[in-house]
């Protein structure tokens, strides 16, 4: 269907960026605009409490399910809940948009590819609904004393809780399966609407639900012995509650697109008809692209929950940034250089299906030049494993080089420049084959490369500079290095625009002529971010310790200690493995249900 | 000029980057890389070229022909069999190597900033150390001259106890410095310690010394003498002045970074 007239398009493209500016205003918003209502930290009121105490355990208020830690048990089954829930929260927002735009442009590919999205989260928004439910159980059997004081605290949300939970089912349901009976005219508005709803009910749940995270982490609301104040939204409205919300509302988008991108690299794999493996090209590049554009602005949201985190308790932050938990964020700078190598190399290989892609070609190596030097710097470690004869040749444990690239101004830095080299691959890859008609095309260009040299200064230039002040001082030149970055990726997406509009293409693009291993980059993707949300998902929870409510309520039980770094990272690949057979299995059921229809 | 092959040009440009670090860091600069970081360093050295030399099609072919004639090709039968018997053995003696019992002492892995409790007991009080804060350091505002009397008061105690270990730059190179392994003296200028931390933070690690360090990231093998045992709370509080006030960094207040509250 062609849009009626420019205005009409105009309008249901706002309508559409509304529509998910509206779900983050009525779920984040709201939480924001009340920043400045009263949080009750703990130890800093005189209210008289409603509540009773944290209640003081042994060893045997806890029960035992079984051999082998509860811990563990509870620790498997609610990062699988999670991974889960991430996915079944981020594919609608897309789908949503993805709808929209469908709707705007009156290309039925978008239709159609959004309703593959979300039939691929039908059957696991089950499987978080199961995972919930055992996480439930596995709490209140393994660990009666917390669940009772925590349910005592959330009582008044629960309900709520339960309704949403039962809304979104519906809203669901409905915006999969009256997908055709809405599909045109007023019902597609009606379409729209239900799918908005989907995901305002979704994300209310996870802001509610990351408000027991939380709660758990930096507690308000309670008395310095846990013993609840009354009032419900003091709770949730900790210090660290917006932070976690913003950055699990962009990680789930990026996640979400992920594992689509992963579905589509499995079809595209197991295609064998040129038009299905056209589809499923074009799926995994709108899949890599969601992710990218979700990974981007994640390591910002990331910053401000640390810096919230250390403005709560130091002990808390120097715990995960520099003590024991300080390595596994080595290895989570590894995964997340991995992800921005995987999806270079996406956009690398895809210039192969673009007829004048080669022109580009040269610059990949730059490209992998300039990220293969921010990534060396981005992992350094700031302590260095030495052997006792690598000290002495150094004359002493730190490396003065080596270890000035261990800090934030260094790695901030080379975040940035890894942001900015990945839009540029982007930018490349939306130019190639194409010749843009407008008579500044030379001059256009050489602003681009003016801008793209000019941020990367100025983004190198403040790093540097990082190191000649305090640290209270150097963390706020984030900021500018940020707005370098955004400002760079808004302007030249700009002039780009203008200066590709309406120009003329060297051929069509070959759809589903990709090799096989650029589809393994889409693997990667997903895996490496599962891996990352395992690996961050316990260093978020275990930086409490020996605490179940930190400060407010003592864990007694057998495990209250941080198990070892290998130990932890075990337990997180055992559960991303059981993650990804499940994913397989959902892949598999939908081949398996094609055939069955196909045989019928 | 003759092309160089894809398969010599990836392995060529992986021991050129190899080179260069040893260059630079082991004979220019003297400060050579550790062999963790090198191993590190190296893989991802390896991915990146060999992700570039297979980005397209013509060039992933033309990389992996030569292996593919090795194991394929009949007239390559001697090379083939030379590779399929010096290939597992390489294996077999870089496996050796480093798994083989050796004298060295084993690797720490060890954490350099030791995590604060929350609150500290000494001088006979319990302190808190996430609301404790310099009684001196308002002074720097409201009574600059009593102020600078403070920091030299702490200057005195800084060279009466600290600078033998901490240097009389305050850069960790004092006359004791080179009798420690690890951990070295603190490099009070360098911007890593000092100036990332609150005062508290200080207080407990001067007065608590190496035996008050937290369990978690232990041994710490920290000759730190307990200063409370040797100093008074307020000289503790001059000292730090001083440490600041030499090196021109500010004490880290959580309260103005979190700018909303």
């Amino acid at each position: 269907m062609k849009p009626r007239n420019t205005l009409f398009t105009l309008a249901r493209r706002v309508l559409a960026v509304s529509l998910v500016a509206l779900i983050f205003a009525v779920n984040g918003g709201v939480a924001f605009a009340a920043e400045e209502a009263a949080v009750a930290p703990a130890g800093e009121t005189a209210i008289a409490p409603v509540g009773q105490p944290a209640p003081v355990l042994t060893e045997e208020s806890y029960p035992l399910l079984g051999g082998g830690s509860s811990r563990v048990k509870v620790w498997i089954v609610a990062q699988l809940h999670l991974f889960f829930a991430a996915f079944v929260l981020g594919v609608p927002i897309f789908v949503l948009v993805i709808e929209g735009i469908g709707m705007a442009t009156g290309d039925k590919r978008y239709d159609a590819m959004a309703k593959e999205f979300i039939k691929i989260s039908m059957v696991a928004f089950s499987f978080t609904a199961t995972l919930g439910g055992i996480l439930l159980f596995l709490l209140a059997m393994l660990y009666p004393d917390f669940t009772v004081y925590s349910l005592k605290i959330f009582r008044p949300i629960l309900i709520a809780y339960a309704l949403l939970f039962f809304g979104e089912s519906l809203c669901l349901y409905i915006y999969y399966y009256g997908w055709e009976a809405m599909s045109s005219g007023f019902g597609k508005w009606v379409h729209l609407t239900v799918g908005l709803l989907l995901n305002a009910a979704g994300m209310t749940l996870m802001v509610l639900s990351n408000s027991w995270a939380t709660f758990m982490m930096a507690p308000s609301g309670v008395t310095p012995d846990g013993a609840f104040l009354g009032d419900v939204w003091a709770v949730m409205h900790g210090p660290l509650w917006n932070p976690i919300n913003l950055h699990r509302f962009i990680a789930n988008i990026a996640y979400g697109g992920s594992i689509v991108g992963a579905y589509a690299a499995y079809k595209f794999l197991t295609a064998k008809a040129p038009e299905e493996k056209a589809h499923y090209d074009w799926m995994g590049y709108t899949a890599n692209f969601i992710a990218v554009v979700g990974l981007l602005p994640l390591p910002f949201a990331g910053y401000w929950l640390t810096k919230e985190l250390y403005a709560y308790s130091q002990q808390m932050g120097i715990t995960l940034m520099g003590g024991i938990f300080a390595w596994l964020f080595i290895i989570q700078a590894l995964l997340i250089g991995a992800i921005f190598l995987g999806a270079n190399y996406y956009l690398w290989l895809g210039l192969v299906r673009v007829p004048g892609g080669e022109a580009y070609r040269k610059a990949i190596g730059w490209m992998a030049t300039v990220l293969l030097v921010c990534f060396l710097v981005w992992f350094t470690p700031h302590t260095i494993i030495m052997t006792s004869s690598e000290i002495k040749a150094l004359g002493g444990a730190h490396h003065p080089v080596l270890g000035a690239l261990g800090v934030m101004s260094a790695k901030n830095t080379a975040v940035n420049i890894m942001i900015l080299t990945t839009f540029l691959a982007f930018l490349l890859y939306q130019r190639a084959g194409k010749i843009p008609k407008v008579g500044w095309a030379r001059g256009g260009n050489a602003a681009l490369a003016a801008l793209f040299a000019a941020g990367a200064a100025n983004i190198v230039t403040l790093g540097i500079y990082g190191y000649y002040i305090p640290a209270n001082i150097r963390i706020g030149l984030s900021v500018p290095q940020v707005f370098t970055t955004l400002f760079v990726i808004a302007a030249a997406s700009l002039i780009n625009g203008v200066m590709y509009r309406g120009a003329s293409e060297t051929g069509p693009t070959r759809w589903g002529d990709m090799p096989a291993r650029s589809q393994y980059a889409l693997f990667l993707l997903a895996v490496s971010f599962t891996w990352l949300m395992g690996l961050m998902g316990y260093v978020r929870s275990g930086i409490r310790q020996h605490w179940h409510v930190y400060t407010v309520f003592r864990d007694y039980s057998p495990d209250a200690f941080t198990p070892t770094l290998g130990y932890a990272a075990n337990v997180v690949s055992v559960t991303v493995l059981i993650f990804m057979a499940m994913v397989i299995f959902i892949f598999w059921l939908d081949n398996f249900s094609r055939k069955k229809a196909a045989h019928k | 000029m003759k092309r160089i092959p894809k398969l010599a040009l990836t392995v060529g440009l992986i021991a050129a980057v190899y080179g260069l670090f040893v260059a630079v860091f082991t004979y220019i600069l003297h400060l050579p890389v550790p062999a963790s970081v090198m191993k590190m360093y190296m893989f991802f050295v390896t991915v990146v070229v060999l992700l570039v030399m297979t980005s397209n099609e013509d060039s992933a072919r033309e990389l992996v022909a030569p292996l593919e004639a090795l194991v394929y090709q009949p007239r390559l039968r001697r090379l083939r069999a030379a590779v399929f018997i010096v290939a597992p053995l390489a294996g077999f003696g870089l496996t050796y190597n480093v798994t083989r019992p050796t004298l060295d002492a084993p690797l720490e892995l060890r954490t350099v900033h030791p995590a604060p409790p929350n609150s500290v007991k000494v001088f006979g009080k319990t302190y808190n150390l996430l609301t404790l804060e310099n009684p001196y350091r308002a002074k720097e505002k409201s009574d600059l001259e009593a102020f600078r009397q403070a920091v030299e008061e702490g200057k005195t105690v800084y060279f009466q106890n600290c600078h033998y270990c901490h240097g009389d730059k305050l850069d960790g190179k004092g006359h004791f410095s080179g009798g420690f392994n690890n951990p070295l003296p603190a490099n009070f200028t360098d911007v890593g310690t000092i100036a990332q931390l609150q005062e508290s933070f200080l207080f407990w690690r001067i007065a608590t010394g190496g035996p008050g360090l937290p369990n978690e990231g232990a041994p710490w093998a920290s000759p730190m003498p307990v200063w409370s045992n040797y100093l008074t709370e307020d000289e503790i509080w001059k000292v730090i002045l001083f440490l600041y006030d030499y090196t021109g960094y500010a004490p880290r207040v959580m309260k103005e970074e979190k700018g909303h509250s």
